[in-house]
């Protein structure tokens, strides 16, 4: 019998098995931000524990509220600061060179094919995109691996989803996540990885690769996994070149990290996507999914662009290729937070930031902030926001706030609007 | 080892999520304690106030508890108001292990088992004990006795027992 691509990471990170069924893995690496590693630093401090197994394998970032909104938002990030410091953590990313963590750290070239990554945020899973296991785990696990570099796993159960076909103009990986999560429901691969594979997800950028795997704890999976390819290492290359001789060589050897044709599966789900529409959510559950055309002409209060599945260069592109030489609705308002610094700049420079001006945006510096109702952009009771992030929980961006979570495309097309609207109805 | 005893809350509601048991815009606490009065507050569920969540022990509930963030806040928010035991059909991972690592109790049991909780149970003065070591649920309601017999891997009793995952780990690797 084969294994799949998230048993061989396993096998190849294992260093005990204490009890059946549990499996305690060596990190590569252990990311951390400024609002579940504090806690962690604190209790470690508090047990005399205060040391971290190797610096080089850590990164932090300030990225959930920055700058600081307030003295508890400010000792967070200086609890987070002076710990990095004082272990000489290098990879730490402070105000002015901070992003969303999710999409700063793959930007660094920190997530490489067959790692083992654990953050304590739940949207690690995104970093999966490059055939890596990465899992959200909370303050406990986090502590333990900041202080030993290991963590502990269930067997890795896995769903292989099959996405044939070709999409048609105005639908994105964002769509099709939406679709996924409603066909798997919210808990529909609760502790098991989600593989997504065949000819859609091979012809996708990286980018479009974490918007999937971004969105797979959405659907309780532990990590969403795409196997390396050739997009993979052309993405790698600048931090990988000194190891390979060519790209070729890069591409032999992480090929090591794909699934055995024999590997066995929970399920194998295979979906046809060519017929699929641009998709948003309705409820306050992630799986409460429509087709944009089912509730077109919803109208929404505010608009956000950001965030670990949708701050990326290629959204921000697509999103400013519906707004070109266009204004927003005067019935809303309307917020575009590129998710790094690097990002920031690329749009600068490609005159992207300029037509979200002209369009009538407000640009905030990258932050997670507005995701989950923490800053630069809460909703007021009794408001609508089109978002491109991947929580719609009752109250997420602010207390009585109703999100309908959508593509780049959708969200520009819904600030042109004022509604929810097909994207293809403002493209040129 | 923490203790597993008390009155019941029933929350009759599959997929409760971490934003709802703690909102985040209290993430930004640096102690556990603080997260206190605002425990559930922003759960949609008719009829629940946040006073039912006084002098409680243990919350039984449905499916796919704890299921969106990764927030460790969410067990503490419960730790600290003397919560240590949820009772489900299912958790989310993330939610479980957190509970598990902090060493309290994320029981699953058969969805049949559960209704029959909240239909004999549920509105009634009622308490739940957790037997570690027999791996045992006691139920005293109405002057009568229950018993139901749950499943624990041994992992995850031995971080009840242990404490949690710090100590452990810092033990053995």
């Amino acid at each position: 019998m084969g294994k799949t691509i998230a048993e061989k990471i396993f096998d190849a990170h294992r260093v005990d098995e204490p009890f059946p069924d549990t499996h305690v893995l060596k990190l590569d690496r252990v990311f951390c931000h400024e609002i579940t590693t504090p806690i962690a630093i604190t209790d470690l401090m508090a047990r005399g524990m205060d040391r971290v197994f190797d610096p080089t394998k850590i990164k932090a970032v300030i990225d959930h509220v920055t700058p600081a909104k307030d003295s508890k938002t400010a000792a967070q990030g200086k609890i987070l600061r002076d710990w990095a410091r004082r272990h000489e953590i290098k990879d730490f990313f402070d105000i002015g060179k901070n992003g969303v963590c999710h999409a700063i750290f793959p930007e660094k070239g920190f997530v490489r094919p067959g790692y083992t990554i654990i953050m304590g945020d739940s949207h690690t899973c995104t970093h999966g995109a490059f055939g890596a296991f990465a899992a959200g785990i909370g303050t406990t696990d986090l502590e333990v691996g900041i202080l030993k570099g290991v963590c502990a796993f269930h067997f890795p159960k896995t769903i292989k989803i099959v996405l044939t076909g070709t999409l048609k103009p105005g639908v994105y990986a964002k769509d099709l996540i939406l679709f996924i999560i409603k066909e798997l429901t919210v808990n529909g691969a609760t502790n098991m990885v989600i593989e997504f594979t065949g000819p859609v997800v091979d012809a996708m950028s990286m980018e479009s690769r974490m918007t999937l795997c971004n969105m797979a704890i959405e659907a309780g999976g532990t990590c969403g996994i795409c196997y390396p390819d050739m997009t993979t290492v052309d993405y790698l290359w600048d931090f990988i070149q000194d190891e390979f001789a060519t790209k070729a060589d890069a591409l032999a050897d992480y090929s090591k990290w794909v699934s055995d044709v024999d590997a066995e599966y929970e399920r194998v789900l295979e979906y046809n996507v060519s017929e699929l529409q641009p998709m948003v959510t309705v409820g306050f559950k992630p799986d409460q999914v429509r087709t944009v055309a089912e509730v077109s002409g919803t109208k929404v209060d505010q608009i956000y662009i950001g965030s670990c599945t949708n701050g990326r260069i290629e959204d921000l592109r697509i999103a400013a290729e519906v707004l070109r030489g266009k204004k927003i609705s005067d019935n809303v308002r309307a917020i575009v937070s590129p998710a790094t610094p690097a990002i920031y700049s690329m749009a600068l420079k490609e005159g992207i930031i300029e037509i979200f001006q002209d369009a009538g945006f407000c640009v905030t510096n990258p932050t997670c902030g507005a995701c989950l109702g923490m800053s630069n952009g809460v909703l007021a009771e009794g408001e609508v926001c089109a978002s491109t992030t991947n929580r719609n929980f009752n109250g997420r961006m602010g207390k009585g706030g109703m999100v309908h979570l959508m593509s780049p495309a959708s969200a520009a097309a819904a600030a042109l609007a004022g509604t929810i609207v097909n994207s293809l109805l403002f493209k040129a | 080892m923490k203790t597993f005893k008390g009155n019941v809350l029933f929350l009759d509601r599959s997929d409760i999520n971490t934003d709802e048991i703690i909102p985040a815009k209290y993430l930004t606490e640096i102690t556990k304690e603080a997260l206190k009065p605002n425990l559930l507050e922003d759960l949609v569920l008719p009829g629940f106030a946040r006073a039912d969540t006084q002098d409680k022990a243990v919350i039984v509930t449905r499916e796919n508890f704890g299921c969106g963030s990764s927030r460790e806040h969410a067990p503490w928010a419960l730790e600290v108001n003397g919560i240590n035991v949820v009772i489900a059909e299912s958790f989310a991972r993330i939610f479980r292990q957190n509970m598990y690592n902090c060493g309290m109790f994320a029981i699953e049991l058969p969805k049949e088992t559960i209704d029959n909780l909240f239909l004999n149970y549920a509105g009634k003065e009622v308490t739940m004990a957790v037997d570690v070591d027999s791996n045992q649920i006691v139920i005293q309601a109405d002057g009568k006795s229950e018993t139901i017999d749950f499943k624990v891997g041994e992992f995850d009793k031995t971080l009840v027992k242990e404490g949690g995952w710090v100590g452990y780990a810092d033990k053995n690797y």
